[in-house]
């Protein structure tokens, strides 16, 4: 249940951008590494869990997991890892080098903004 | 009206911080720690200690003990002499990297040459978070069962080290369902370079090798 600290930081993130902005946030997108092993359920539910009576309270969720790198050792092609059958995608190597893992990252939020000045933070 | 925003913010920002910053400040003292990941039961504790009884003529260790409550396992590490900080995650499944900045800030660093931080027993939540450390090493006993590494494949894939512990237990033959060689594929499936040692820390066994392997990397702390 990491998702629950992921889940905290997310909120203060979006609240702070979303005060920034005056607005109030509708949606946000989400993108992390597969090795995370991130539970889109477990942090969905942790999130809504933590944002009720917030700005955030209502807010969906959406997240992307974003395939493991590998670098071939062989032919030197990087590629996407396939963690069941790991493999060159190229030259059909299993000797490879997994990169650099994909940081979880606040992509984008959507916001609706207050038309007559109302304040909604 | 609504608008969408690109925002491109690291959700775990201050986490990495500390952890670079503690990750620096170990590189510094040319400290070597280990950040020891298990479900929990694995014998995690117990190879501590038998490690430092074992070594502590040679070299000076120190642990950093994560557990979500009591002072049970720093009190067994303390027992040995060794210097240990307790944190307790109150409920939490993992350390994070300002837990464990706090906790170096109360052991004698500049006088070890390694420190192991023991995580909470958990295979997947600790391997999300990176606390500064040199390497993790990734423990499985035989009593949990050899498809480990298929079904928890990143704690496996980010290893340096893989202990296999309670080895005594097929040694005596007991009914385990352990295959090591599954055991020893799979793992290297997503991490070939992976250093696989079949131990006991009740009766000793393959523990040397171990012991070869941290002596060795004391003396080059960047792996």
């Amino acid at each position: 249940m990491h998702e629950l600290m992921v889940a905290q930081n997310l909120l203060t993130a979006i609240s702070a951008e979303s005060e920034k902005l005056n607005a109030r946030p509708i949606s946000a997108r989400i993108s992390c590494g597969s090795l995370y092993a991130i539970n889109d359920e477990a942090l969905c539910f942790a999130f809504g869990a933590i944002a009720k009576g917030t700005t955030c309270e209502g807010v969906i969720l959406s997240i992307e997991h974003k395939p493991t790198q590998g670098q071939c050792k062989d032919c030197g092609q990087s590629f996407e890892v396939e963690l069941s059958d790991p493999k060159c995608t190229n030259c059909g190597s299993r000797d490879f080098e997994l990169l650099a893992e994909a940081p979880l990252i606040l992509e984008q939020i959507e916001l609706e903004t207050a038309s007559n000045g109302t304040s909604y933070n | 009206m609504r608008k969408k925003v690109d925002v491109g913010k690291k959700i775990l920002g201050e986490n990495e911080q500390y952890a670079l910053r503690n990750s620096l400040f170990l590189a510094e003292r040319k400290t070597l720690c280990l950040n020891m990941i298990s479900s929990p039961g694995s014998g995690k504790t117990t190879i501590l200690t038998r490690t430092i009884n074992e070594l502590k003529d040679r070299i000076k260790i120190g642990v950093i003990e994560g557990d979500i409550e009591t002072q049970i396992d720093a009190e067994r590490i303390r027992a040995t002499e060794a210097p240990a900080v307790q944190i307790n995650t109150d409920g939490a499944c993992h350390l994070s990297a300002v837990q464990v900045h706090s906790a170096l800030e109360k052991l004698p660093v500049d006088e070890l040459a390694l420190i192991f931080i023991e995580n909470v027993g958990n295979l997947v939540c600790p391997s999300a978070f990176q606390l500064g450390e040199t390497a993790k090493v990734v423990v499985l006993s035989v009593a949990e069962g050899d498809d480990k590494p298929a079904k928890y494949p990143a704690i496996f894939a980010k290893s340096k080290v893989l202990l296999i512990n309670k080895m005594d237990l097929l040694t005596a033959g007991a009914q385990v369902d352990f295959d090591i060689e599954r055991v020893k594929t799979d793992a290297r499936r997503l991490n070939r370079s992976i250093e696989i040692f079949p131990i006991s820390a009740k009766t000793g066994e393959g523990m040397s090798r171990w012991y070869e392997w941290l002596l060795r990397s004391i003396k080059n702390p960047q792996l």
